[in-house]
């Protein structure tokens, strides 16, 4: 194997019949392109389905009340149903352990007003578990915590927008500002990768909007993400439970589709996952095909190779090369040919792919990028097959007696 | 050198089984230069191949050098011709994209002798042939004659006890064939035992000893006075 003399010998073989180097080594730079790019391809639409998952927190369950659609228990139909606090305690005390973060929300609209600028926001009053659930990015400041929502503190945090809105160039950690005619003191920015609309919102405390605004416990939602430790299909069991365990608590008909709404994630999640599934499963099999048909392409060329070298290895024969020597030499030729056209090919995709960059976007390619792991397993994997492809070729050639090989034509 | 004892050899053709050497007994020793003659199908070229360990013979027995050869695997065999034998062709046989300096390099490579060595005898074997000034040209750039004095340049590289040529001058003109046929000579003077297959009387006549072959058997053997090629040069 490292017998210079013997690389010596080869690398004269691979200089001197370029078309033969250029055949095989063609192939294999082909196949290990179009594999690079293919596989390229297959994680940029991975990687732009799965941007579209991360804005939320894949394991949130959102709680909603509405209106009842059915007569129950005495009830009459159309009734409104109302969460208060005491039902975010409920759900709270009652699954604690399943549950990761919790958070009620209460809706408003807001007209705020800082010197001469003013405008209308949407005002979300939660608790300090939102952050998490919503996976908000501070800028600045920090986010409403636990001290604002018991001691219904007048401290609000605001989307980067809205700071860009109404203060400018100003910073507006620590200024005064005025939400419907209350003053508010801001402690925190934020950002968010869900869109404009999420970083024109104001964030205070649940309490603090149900005293200044109405002086009552009404909750709009509850939003909680459950525990990761969970599987999908458990999740999905949990959040039937909530539904089950709420309708029983306001009295509502089981099969009522309306009066309590309970939207998990993990059903999307699930059905995300076998598309997932899928698009792996086709990448997969469009690898495979792909080195295959490289495999078999070398086999050829290397069968060609040969055969086109019948009459020159019958002559190294008859002038003493042991089989060994033989096959030797065409498979140290085939492997040499096939790492270096392979390295070439994987270098060409790796550039393509950097080229192509998210000029697809459109399509729904995001950031096609290989795994040089896989790649330069891939490209290992054709070396071998092709050492097995060239290996039948090379043994038969071993086993050419010379006097066939020499016979006069 | 060569000692052959009741050699057969039949080929399978189809159902039909062709007897091509019907017990062969001969012998050559060292220094000889034999023509071997006959027609086609007469087995000269079976016995040649046999000669050349190049195949194998059903029955009978072969010594060379006082080296039995029987039941050879390819890599013995191969270890052997390498030894024991040089050959020339008379398609030349050269490697066609190596110099003539590499392919008279060739069986010295194969010998694992190093590059400087096989170089330097290379060389020396063509500046024997005549052809030193020729060295790196490539077959295609060389005339029939010039490449059968590189094949013929080549089978001495490896200083090999008995020299095989094949019908060497079959594909030359007459003029070039006496050259070829007075570096035979030349190297068989030096004391080099040379077997010669050919078809042509006065090639046969060049050697010291005629064996002719017909339908597998050896129908005459006798000595000659040698005809010097020169005089024809």
């Amino acid at each position: 194997m490292f017998d210079r003399d013997r690389w010596q010998e080869i690398f004269e073989a691979i200089g001197k019949n370029k078309l033969r180097t250029f055949l095989s080594g063609f192939t294999v730079s082909l196949g290990i392109l179009i594999f690079t790019i293919l596989l390229g391809l297959g994680n940029g639409l991975l990687n732009s389905f799965l941007t579209s998952f991360v804005d939320d927190a894949q394991n949130v369950i959102f709680v909603r009340g509405g209106n009842t659609s059915m007569a129950y228990k005495g009830f009459q139909e159309n009734r409104k149903i109302q969460f208060e606090n005491e039902d975010f305690e409920f759900v709270n005390t009652n699954y604690k352990g399943k549950i990761e973060y919790s958070t009620p929300r209460i809706y408003r609209n807001g007209l705020a007003k800082y010197l001469g600028e003013s405008g209308n926001y949407q005002v979300r009053a939660v608790n300090q578990d939102h952050q998490y659930i919503e996976k908000t990015i501070m800028m600045k400041g920090r986010y409403i915590n636990e001290v604002d929502v018991e001691n219904k503190t007048k401290n609000i945090v605001i989307g980067r927008l809205v700071e860009k809105d109404l203060f400018k160039e100003e910073d507006a950690l620590g200024k005064i500002l005025d939400v419907d005619g209350i003053a508010f003191k801001v402690v925190g920015v934020f950002q968010d990768s869900g869109g404009d609309n999420e970083e024109r919102i104001i964030y205070m405390s649940y309490k603090t909007a149900q005293f200044l605004f109405g002086n009552n416990e009404h909750l709009d939602r509850i939003n909680l993400s459950y525990n990761m430790a969970m599987s999908t299909q458990q999740a999905i069991d949990f959040s039937k439970q909530i539904e089950k365990d709420l309708k029983q608590k306001f009295d509502v008909a089981p099969n009522d589709q309306s009066a309590i709404r309970v939207r998990s994630f993990a059903e999307d999640i699930k059905q995300t996952m076998a598309i997932l599934g899928g698009i792996y499963a086709i990448i997969f099999i469009i690898g495979i095909g792909t080195l295959i048909s490289g495999v078999i392409g070398i086999g050829n060329i290397m069968t060609f190779s040969v055969k086109e070298r019948t009459k020159e290895l019958g002559i190294r024969k008859a002038l003493g090369a042991s089989p060994r020597s033989i096959i030797a030499m065409v498979l140290q030729e085939s492997v040499l040919i096939t790492s270096i056209a392979g390295y070439i090919g994987l270098v060409l995709g790796i550039l393509i792919l950097k080229l192509i960059g998210n000029n697809l976007e459109e399509f729904f390619i995001l950031n096609p990028k290989v795994d040089t792991n896989i790649i330069v397993i891939a490209t290992m994997t054709l070396i071998l097959f092709g050492l097995l492809a060239g290996y039948i070729p090379a043994r038969r050639a071993a086993r050419i007696k010379p006097i066939i090989a020499l016979r006069d034509e | 050198m060569i000692e052959i004892k009741d050699l057969h050899k039949s080929y399978q053709m189809g159902s039909n089984s062709l007897h091509v050497l019907k017990g062969i007994d001969f012998s050559v020793k060292e220094g000889e230069l034999v023509a071997i003659m006959g027609s086609s199908g007469s087995g000269k070229s079976t016995l040649l191949n046999i000669l050349g360990m190049l195949d194998e013979p059903d029955a009978g027995s072969y010594v060379l050098d006082n080296v039995p050869i029987k039941a050879l695997n390819e890599t013995k065999a191969a270890r052997y011709r390498n030894q024991f034998l040089g050959f020339v062709f008379q398609s030349f046989n050269l490697i066609n994209y190596k110099t003539a300096l590499e392919n008279v390099a060739l069986p010295l490579y194969y010998q694992r002798k190093k590059r400087k060595e096989r170089t330097e005898r290379a060389m020396s074997y063509l500046e024997k042939v005549g052809l030193a000034e020729w060295a790196t040209h490539l077959p295609s750039e060389l005339s029939g004659g010039q490449k059968q004095r590189v094949a013929i340049a080549r089978a001495l590289a490896a200083n090999p006890k008995v020299l095989l040529a094949d019908e060497p001058t079959g594909a030359l003109d007459s003029t070039t064939s006496y050259e070829v046929m007075d570096l035979i000579q030349g190297i068989n003077d030096e004391g080099k035992t040379i077997l010669v297959v050919t078809h042509e009387p006065d090639i046969a006549d060049m050697c010291k000893r005629i064996v002719h072959l017909k339908d597998g058997v050896i129908v005459e053997d006798r000595k000659v006075e040698q005809v010097r090629a020169s005089q024809y040069v």
